[in-house]
């Protein structure tokens, strides 16, 4: 080895514990990166094999009865591959053990899988066999849910009809690998189950001999989505189309490109905050470093070692640093892309699951590092190694410094001498003063981020089940019935409540946009499902026009007052022009709400409801359950404690690992910013420190000094860290604003207070860890030695 | 103190008293030997010039004197109490309160003014002069408000030796303080140290390789080799601005 080379491995170890603290920062960085990316490409993948060889289809169409003819005639329009008419229904669905009715969706399949269409994977069992009309195939999610074996009987209502299914086998689908009920928050394996049977059980229980309700259809790779759709809706319109919809709107396959869009999202936000702090502390420590060398640098390139030498030495050092950080950030990267990517594995119900972690995102994550590194790093090294030789050997002079701004003000009387060597020292050298800042201030502001995560979701649950949805149930029905069917539903035991609700589709335009909705057409004395706009304040529906949620006035390009095209997809197919009337704030779906009797009006098809919100009597449950399971109008229940639960439980989950993974990494950059901030202070100032300690300074008074900086700086970083983590989460909520769903912007005042702890415990123990060496300053050496 | 009826023969009595003072650093095999066994006593208000070549102990010496340092062997008191009883925390109570240092290389802190690296001093001390007062006695007192990086040498080192009597210590320790100064602002530095003696009667020792300096002792005494070569008194001591090398 050269003798630079081991003066390069000398002084790297001189400085390890700040070289650890620089590399740890890098690897947060870049653990994120692969993390991030590696989850997406593993998730993007096994999405792209499932759909690609279970043949998912590319449009959705649901009608009231169409003849199998149509169904030829859409295989016959131009991008379209192949089409197939299906029957598929909502239903309830009775399982032995769980007293309150579960929903279902049963689909029907072509028997010994001619199906060619959104096949499935039988998991256990067997398929359906030909002749056997009470063989269903569950899904897996909703098997396991109820520990169901193979030959166990389930009952399901079908049109009217209670009917026993013998479970032969369990199975996985690509329109089903996010299995969420209609209407719901998440997916509640428990209370949502996919059943598949035999198409002539099908047609035989909903009378569609010859005809079919549902069609899918996958396109040719010329096929346009837009021109489909078009036609398929015309062709399907007489038999009760209620709107073809591409795979974007495929509430599982939206829901599971929404959640990639959340990883690459963070990949894109997070790791740059780590990576900026890390060319930060290069920027210091490596300037700190050269600083201490300046005449070994004047001796090497006296004995005639040139400036590129001199300069890829420190450029080593650094990149030394940066391959470590790169080396950790890679392997926690690729563990906890392994760990979430098992989170999703439970989450979403692909068969197969492929981790892999691509080398294009090792490079990435490599190059990225490497970048902020140099770029943090080539403007000192290359003023370093230009100094000419001479001037290198002499000592530089003196720091100069100045009253500051604080003392100029007239606030000098308040400060002792120590205090003023703070504050000087702090202005002596401001961009550093500002980069430990603003270290702390990110730190401070990923915590609150990632904090604001479950702030958000919690006041997202709080709006949707506790102002606006407060009903104990939901329930749906068969056939729209008239009104007078809530007095019915009023004498079940246990019901206090009951208030109606209509749901009628529709497509609404304003200019070019257009977007197809679910209608609510809500009573105007409502107390349990209500609208609550952005003030809290409880918004009834006027009895013309309509209101919008603002994700879908954003869509639409809407505001209040504008005139929409309103294309009823059911009933009469009536077209008709309605003002917004109201922009209300709601966190999940997109809203359409109209005035009952409105909606009624415009379908032109008299008192009509869809379902009916109820506040129930908890103590007489059971038996409301039991005489709801009779009720053979029924074609759905949600039960608000249950979705409750179910959200809660897939927070604990899914959030929390995030999070712990996130407030690591808030910890590991405060604790390296600081870390670092204080060791190059303390190799400044040794010499200072130790004159102080000679004049009889304790350690105690001259620690003080130390930490007084650290705990200025800190004190100026934590309100500034509060307001980028404001940012930092204002930023994720435009992001993460989809169809499905928008975050709130809401972060409580606990979650700054957490994060301002944190960073202050963080504080305090890298100034422990720097500390510890005021007591060990060699005050003869520091004093006898030149500056 | 014991001494006092002892010595009373002595026209002065000990500010300090060495014991067979020996102190060895430890090396692999090599031991160094910096002091090898002091007997000596420094008397209130003298000023001792030590003297002799590096490495002969003068400084290890002086650095126990401060407190700076802890011996191998040996006593070392301090008036009545033995400080090579004191723990860390009672020698910085010490230097706090009787001991000033002046060193080659200043020390002062380039954060703070003149003024401030004296009041850092006085704001700590039990019955300080004023900063304005230390600095006037060493003829700064139109300087005050500069920071280091805007005063030459012998400024600096004056403000240094402001700042250690500006606590009116018993003793001042100079390790060569006119090391790093050319012969016309040295020569002040030592008139300033000279003043502080005669004014406040303050002992001080001073560590010098310039012979020269010897001549405003009152007593010289040469080290070499770790060990007391002789001690020599000056009848008469010249004033600083007489001494010229």
């Amino acid at each position: 080895m050269t003798s630079l080379n081991k003066k390069l491995f000398r002084d790297l170890w001189h400085i390890r514990g700040q070289a650890l603290a620089i590399a740890v920062v890098i690897a947060g960085g870049i653990a994120t990166l692969v993390m991030a990316l590696s989850a997406v490409d593993s998730l993007q993948e096994t999405r792209r094999a499932f759909n690609e060889q279970y043949r998912f289809a590319h449009v959705f169409a649901h009608a009231k009865r169409a003849p199998n003819w149509v169904a030829k005639e859409i295989a016959a329009i131009p991008g379209v591959q192949r089409a197939e008419g299906r029957i598929a229904q909502d239903i309830i669905i009775d399982v032995a053990n769980m007293p309150e009715p579960a929903r279902g969706r049963v689909v029907s399949r072509e028997a010994e899988g001619q199906s060619r269409l959104n096949d499935i994977v039988i998991r256990r069992g067997r398929d359906l066999r030909r002749a056997h009309p009470n063989e269903v195939l569950v899904n897996e999610a909703f098997a396991q849910a109820h520990g169901l074996q193979l030959g166990d009987i389930i009952h399901g209502n079908f049109n009217q009809h209670r009917r026993g299914l013998r479970i032969v086998g369990v199975a996985l689908s690509p329109e089903f690998v996010y299995a969420i009920g209609p209407g719901d928050v998440v997916p509640d394996s428990r209370h949502f189950g996919v059943l598949w049977m035999s198409r002539e059980a099908l047609e035989a229980a909903y009378d569609l001999k010859g005809a079919f309700n549902n069609l899918t259809l996958t396109l040719s790779r010329a096929g346009s989505l837009a021109d489909v759709i078009v036609q398929v809706d015309r062709l399907l319109a007489p038999y009760g189309g209620i709107g073809a919809y591409g795979r974007a709107d495929q509430l599982s396959d939206a829901f599971v490109t929404s959640e990639m869009e959340q990883l690459e999202h963070l990949a894109v936000v997070i790791p740059p905050v780590f990576l900026v702090i890390a060319a930060f502390l290069f920027n210091v420590v490596i300037a700190r470093i050269i600083q201490a060398d300046r005449e070994q640098i004047g001796l090497l390139k006296a004995f005639g070692y040139s400036y590129i030498d001199v300069g890829w030495l420190y450029l080593k050092l650094v990149l030394l640093i940066t391959a470590l950080g790169i080396f950790i950030g890679w392997s926690t990267g690729a563990w906890m892309g392994y760990a979430v990517t098992g989170l999703y594995r439970d989450f979403f119900r692909f068969p197969f699951l492929h981790f892999q972690v691509d080398s294009s995102t090792l490079a990435i994550s490599a190059c990225v590092g490497i970048f902020s590194a140099v770029i943090g790093t080539l403007s000192i090294v290359r003023r370093a190694v230009a100094i000419a030789p001479a001037v290198a050997m002499t000592p530089p002079m003196p720091s100069a410094y100045q009253a500051s701004i604080i003392e100029n003000l007239g606030l000098a009387q308040f400060l002792s001498q120590p205090a003023r060597m703070i504050v000087r020292y702090i202005f002596r050298w401001p961009l550093r003063a500002m980069l430990t800042i603003t270290g702390i201030a990110f730190s401070v502001a990923i915590l609150v981020m990632s904090l604001f995560f479950f702030d958000a979701v919690g006041k997202m649950m709080e709006v949707h089940f506790f102002e606006t949805e407060r009903q104990d149930m939901s329930l749906t029905f068969v056939e729209l019935r008239t009104d007078a069917l809530r007095y019915n539903i009023d004498d079940l035991p246990g019901v206090l409540l009951v208030e109606t609700f209509r749901i009628a589709r529709a497509k609404l335009r304003l200019g070019h946009r257009e977007e197809r909705v679910a209608i609510r057409g809500l009573d105007a004395d409502m107390e349990l499902s209500r609208l609550v706009d952005i003030n809290d304040r409880v918004v009834t529906p006027p009895p013309e026009g309509i209101i919008l949620s603002s994700t879908l006035a954003k869509l639409l390009a809407a505001r209040e007052g504008d005139i929409v095209t309103v294309s009823a997809l059911e009933g009469r197919r009536r077209v008709r022009q309605l003002p917004v009337v109201r922009i209300i704030r709601q966190y999940i779906g997109l809203g359409a709400y109209m005035d009952r009797r409105a909606l009624n009006r415009l379908m032109g098809e008299g008192d009509i409801i869809s379902g009916a919100h109820l506040s129930t009597d908890r103590r007489i449950e059971p038996a409301l359950y039991s005489a709801l399971k009779g009720v053979p109008a029924l074609l759905g229940l949600a039960v608000r404690r249950a979705a409750l639960k179910t959200f809660s439980d897939m927070i604990e989950q899914h959030l929390h690992t995030m999070i712990f993974f996130y407030l690591t990494f808030a910890a590991l950059i405060a604790v390296g910013v600081i870390y670092n901030s204080a060791r190059i202070s303390l190799s400044e100032r040794a010499r200072e420190l130790a004159s102080l300690r000679v004049l009889g300074f304790t350690r105690r008074e001259v620690g003080a000094i130390l930490a007084g900086e650290l705990a200025l700086l800190t004190f100026v970083a934590l309100p500034l860290g509060c307001l980028a983590g404001y940012g930092l989460a204002d930023l994720l909520v435009k992001l993460f604003d989809t169809k499905l769903y928008r975050l709130p912007l809401y972060i409580a005042d606990a979650t700054y207070g957490y994060a301002v702890l944190m960073v202050i415990a963080a504080t305090i123990g890298s100034a422990w860890l720097v500390l510890r060496r005021v007591a060990a300053l060699d005050l003869i050496a520091v004093m006898k030695t030149r500056e | 103190m014991e001494e006092d009826g002892k010595h009373a023969g002595e026209s002065r009595t000990p500010v300090f008293r060495t014991v067979n003072l020996t102190k060895v650093y430890r090396g692999d095999g090599n031991d160094v030997w910096a002091l090898r066994g002091i007997d000596l006593a420094l008397h209130e208000g003298e000023i001792v010039v030590l003297l002799g070549p590096s490495g002969s102990g003068k400084s290890t010496f002086l650095n126990i004197l401060g407190g700076l340092d802890h011996p191998s062997s040996g006593q070392v008191f301090f008036r009545r109490q033995e400080l090579t009883a004191f723990d860390d925390n009672a020698l910085t109570l010490y230097r706090r309160d009787h001991i000033g240092f002046v060193f080659q290389f200043y020390n002062l802190i380039p954060s703070l003014t003149a003024r401030e690296n004296v009041a850092l001093v006085t704001e700590i001390a039990a019955n300080p002069l004023t900063p304005e007062a230390a600095l006037a006695l060493v003829g700064l007192e139109d300087r005050m408000d500069h920071f280091p990086a805007q005063l030459s040498g012998g400024e600096q080192q004056r403000v240094a030796v402001a700042r250690s009597v500006a606590k009116r210590p018993d003793v001042l320790l100079c390790d060569e303080p006119t090391g790093a100064l050319d012969s016309a602002t040295g020569i002040g530095v030592l008139a300033a140290i000279e003043g502080v003696n005669r004014e406040l009667g303050t002992t001080a020792v001073i560590i010098t390789h310039n012979a020269g300096i010897a001549a405003m002792a009152d007593r010289v005494i040469a080290f070499a080799d770790g060990r007391i070569a002789g001690i020599s008194v000056n009848e008469e001591r010249l004033p600083a601005h007489a001494i010229s090398w």
